[in-house]
């Protein structure tokens, strides 16, 4: 449904624009239809940037994104919307995302406005309490409020709903439940679960290990602007075959396992921004051989589905 | 140790008191690191600062702390100046980007100490064992902030708060900025510095309950300004025997545990307004074994040794 290839996004930074730091570097994956996928990274590491780019928030340096077979980048004026129709994001702060002196549900009357005009005001409300019903919220409830009298959970799933108006396929989910409590965290989890079963497919970004697991079919793990490792999750989580995630999946603090006892402080920030020539994990990675250095591992597939960036494998 | 009895501490606001915090009475040991956990707004931060630094408008309404024997003046903000940093410190949410960037780290050192009357050359052998330690380098104390990463600034934080050796540790969300490598670095620290007898207890005040898991001795949870349960950590999760804690619990995603085999449950409901909160407990409109007793507040009862709890079915 949606592809990326090799995608490449540059920003310029500094007076005049004279530096530049690639956030991502010849990123290729695909989402197919009723699909979630999780795109893992620490800070710094451009999963944001992918859901930027796919949500064409910001330009693309080199490569295509492709969405039901059309280049993305392509498309303007009419055909844009259309794709916006299908291909909608929602983001980490549910606060940030409404305007504080309007109603929230301004939102809904936007999305009206702008794309059906031509719906009845009275049919418009039913779509908008049917949305608001299938994200698990009772209409009276939140309708007329403003967003302050509403918690970050009830926003964010307002946010979905508004989504939802829309004839949408794809949703970019960049950290929506980073900024909610656990207890309301996971019924918006299981909200997007109910989503794909009703056809949708989701990209699902976090930094939150935990969470990838209990949502995604396949996992894609994101280092420095490089993908280092994707594949089906369970594989990814149970027997990773980067040195990258092989730590990850040491040091994330999880429920059913104590941490080893073995210390391994890092002693290198990870760096923002990739660098061409040589692996990016080189200089942290325990593995690192000569050839880590000179030259850049290409993603191979060591087994079924399962692809990994690795000299050492 | 540290031994809280009845602590209340409201916010003024002018529509009246928020209570924020009610009542709280618990005893954390020497050694003994605290997790403390709960969603936004209950209070685990309030219950934090008031034990160090009660500022308007937080407002000291009754109770005791006494910390190794001597009862800490916490309605005075005067007083308190004898015990902070060298008895009780704090580290609050983001104090690494708090660092002041136009001072070299060592300068920055060497005036907070001044301020608290302590000689800095003095301490500067411990302070690079102590770097050593944590594996930052010396030569730290020559850069500016700006030049450490996320993970070695909160390193040095740390180093910098428990110099002195203090009783007590207040340690708020110092993990929740950070990447999980270093987060687990850090966490690790906590618990050497502990060992190792830098600090006595540690208050680690986190929502992030799996870190607790991993590092706490006991685990208090609190709910809406008031306390539901305190265990070791096994017991917590092992046999909670709060509602709350339950199910807290039960919606935390796992690492092997998928929504297609076990669908996970959040808490239906959101928790009451502290402004005028409703009599007993604050729980009991979202509580699904809640009865008529509920109005009342429930008292915070040791069930066995080291497990309290507010539940009036528990007991």
């Amino acid at each position: 449904m949606l592809s990326l290839e090799r995608v490449t996004k540059v920003y310029r930074l500094g007076a005049f624009g004279l530096q530049k730091l690639i956030a991502i570097r010849d990123v290729s994956f695909e989402i197919g239809e009723r699909e979630i996928v999780s795109l893992i990274g620490e800070s710094g590491s451009g999963k944001s940037t992918i859901g930027k780019l796919i949500l064409r928030l910001t330009p693309i340096t080199s490569g295509t994104i492709r969405f039901e077979g059309t280049d993305v980048s392509t498309l303007n004026g009419l055909s844009l919307k259309e794709y916006y129709r299908r291909v909608q994001g929602v983001f980490q702060d549910p606060f940030a995302s409404f305007n504080p002196i309007f109603k929230a549900d301004r939102v809904f009357r936007m999305v009206r406005d702008e794309f059906y005009p031509q719906v009845g005001m009275r049919e418009w409300n039913e779509k908008v309490e049917g949305a608001l019903r299938a994200v698990g919220l009772n209409p009276p409830d939140v309708l007329n409020k403003f967003p302050h009298q509403l918690s970050g959970g009830q926003l964010q799933r307002f946010l979905v709903a508004r989504a939802l108006l829309l004839d949408i396929r794809l949703l970019i989910a960049d950290e929506i439940i980073s900024m909610l409590d656990a207890s309301t965290r996971v019924d918006v989890l299981n909200l997007l679960a109910d989503l794909k079963a009703r056809g949708l497919s989701i990209l699902f970004i976090t930094h939150d290990l935990s969470l990838g697991y209990y949502i995604s079919e396949r996992a894609i793990i994101l280092y420095r602007g490089r993908i280092a490792e994707m594949g089906p999750t369970d594989k990814i989580y149970n027997r990773p075959l980067h040195p990258y995630t092989e730590m990850l999946m040491e040091s994330v603090p999880r429920l059913d396992r104590k941490w080893e006892e073995e210390v391994r402080i890092e002693r290198k920030a990870a760096l923002t921004g990739s660098v061409p020539g040589g692996c990016v994990y080189a200089d942290r990675c325990p593995k690192a051989m000569d050839i880590c250095t000179r030259e850049e591992p290409e993603l191979k597939e060591a087994e079924t589905g399962h692809f990994v960036a690795c000299w050492a494998r | 140790m540290l031994q809280v009895e009845n602590l209340t501490v409201y916010y003024k606001t002018i529509r009246g008191y928020v209570q924020a915090l009610e009542k709280a009475t618990f005893t954390i040991a020497d050694g003994e690191i605290m997790g403390l956990a709960g969603e936004s707004g209950c209070g685990k931060t309030t219950l934090g600062h008031s034990l160090i630094y009660l500022r308007p408008p937080m407002n000291y309404i009754g109770g005791r702390v006494v910390l190794d024997g001597r009862e800490l003046p916490i309605w005075d903000m005067e007083k308190m100046q004898e015990f902070r940093y060298r008895h009780i410190s704090l580290i609050p949410q983001y104090a690494m980007n708090a660092l002041n960037p136009t001072r070299k780290i060592g300068k920055m050192v060497a005036e907070l100490l001044e301020s608290r009357g302590v000689s800095y050359s003095e301490i500067l052998p411990e302070l690079k064992r102590r770097l050593d330690l944590v594996q930052l380098t010396q030569d730290v104390l020559k850069m500016y902030p700006i030049e450490l990463s996320g993970g070695m600034k909160q390193r040095m934080v740390m180093v910098i708060s428990t110099l002195l050796n203090p009783s007590l540790l207040i340690a708020d969300e110092i993990t929740s900025a950070l990447d999980v490598s270093t987060q687990k670095a850090v966490c690790e620290m906590l618990v050497e510095f502990r060992d190792r007898g830098f600090v006595k207890s540690t208050i680690i005040i986190t929502h992030d309950i799996s870190i607790l898991y991993q590092i706490a001795d006991s685990i208090m949870v609190m709910y809406a300004g008031q306390l539901s349960e305190k265990a070791p950590t096994e017991v917590v999760f092992q046999d909670p025997r709060h509602p709350y804690t339950r199910m807290l619990i039960g919606s935390l995603p796992k690492v092997g545990v998928r929504y297609q085999e076990e669908r996970l449950r959040g808490i239906p409901g959101s928790p009451p307004q502290l402004l005028n909160p409703p009599p007993g407990c604050r729980f009991r409109d979202r509580c699904p074994v809640a009865f008529g007793r509920c109005t009342e507040v429930p008292p915070f009862l040791e069930i066995s040794p080291g497990h309290s709890v507010a539940c009036w079915r528990a007991f």
